[in-house]
């Protein structure tokens, strides 16, 4: 792992740390480029939308993608920008059977003065293959600036990062 | 208000156990169904403001526009979602949030929901969005 890929890697982490939500869904960051990011979703029955056929909620996929984006937009910027959520577009290809565990491929595609697009796959396969793709996602995120990103919110990351020893 | 919906939404948690997750209530008011996601710290993102996890807004108006679907013809099977599209509007502090959705239009096999959400204030909405789904004819 490169000097940048690790650090980018320990970000993206720090920051799905701080989201209360994602360590109730055990969510966890699984590998980080310059610009892409691999997010897991592991089994979880809380999560099954239809009792009668099992399959995984569409809603607890989009919060994976939703999550995936935002962290990766969030790695990707240099320093400790947040970038509100204005919109998602999602395609859910194919249903994915309880107890599988999902992987979210984010990349950020696309980084202007105001505005951050990132996109997200779903696979239900740790090699992304193209017949286990369960859902697609584009999203954009409007740019407020580091000044008024900084917040509590980025200094408990910060810090976590700094105290954390990984 | 709540007490004549409460089989209603045992019989939902029941079928749909996301929904029991998320904690989703149903109410009513004269404009038709309304969706509730009640107040919960474990639907936090961001710890600070604190706000809800954009993700758990997606996914609780996915929810509410199937729900008021299934609420339509409870005969029919659960419809599934192939799109879904969500404009944020708002940050979603930690309190209840509503949704009411509106079938903009029914065909034979899809259908279109468009979902609005809400907190304190139903004329300042949260969040906007619209759905497609995929919903099959009752088995003759």
């Amino acid at each position: 792992m490169t000097f940048n890929t690790q650090n980018n890697f320990d970000k993206a982490n720090r920051f799905l740390i701080a989201l209360r939500h994602c360590q109730v869904l055990g969510m966890t960051v699984q590998e980080a480029g310059d610009d892409t990011l691999v997010m897991v979703l592991p089994p979880n029955d809380n999560y099954i939308g239809n009792s009668t056929h099992g399959f995984i909620h569409s809603g607890a996929v989009t919060t994976l993608m939703d999550t995936a984006c935002g962290t990766v937009v969030f790695m990707t910027l240099d320093g400790f920008e947040l970038c509100p959520t204005l919109d998602l577009r999602v395609d859910h290809m194919r249903p994915a059977p309880v107890g599988s565990t999902l992987y979210g491929c984010a990349r950020a595609t696309r980084i202007s003065d105001s505005v951050v697009f990132a996109d997200c796959d779903v696979y239900m396969s740790e090699q992304c293959d193209a017949d286990s793709l369960v859902a697609r996602c584009r999203a954009s995120f409007m740019r407020i600036g580091a000044e008024k990103s900084r917040s509590e919110f980025i200094d408990a990351i910060d810090k976590h990062g700094r105290g954390g020893a990984a | 208000m709540s007490h004549p919906m409460s089989s209603l939404v045992e019989q939902l948690h029941d079928a749909v156990p996301y929904a029991k997750f998320l904690n989703v209530g149903i109410t009513q008011d004269e404009q038709g169904w309304v969706f509730v996601l009640p107040e919960s710290a474990d639907n936090i993102g961001n710890p600070v403001l604190p706000a809800i996890h954009g993700g758990v807004i997606a996914g609780f108006l996915e929810l509410s526009a199937s729900i008021e679907l299934l609420l339509q013809d409870r005969a029919r099977p659960i419809p599934k979602v192939i799109d879904f599209s969500l404009d944020y509007l708002r940050a979603a502090h930690l309190e209840d949030t509503f949704a009411r959705c509106e079938v903009l239009r029914q065909g034979n096999r899809v259908v279109n929901v468009g979902v609005r959400a809400w907190q304190s204030d139903p004329k300042r909405p949260i969040c906007s969005a619209r759905v497609h789904f995929l919903w099959e004819q009752a088995p003759s």
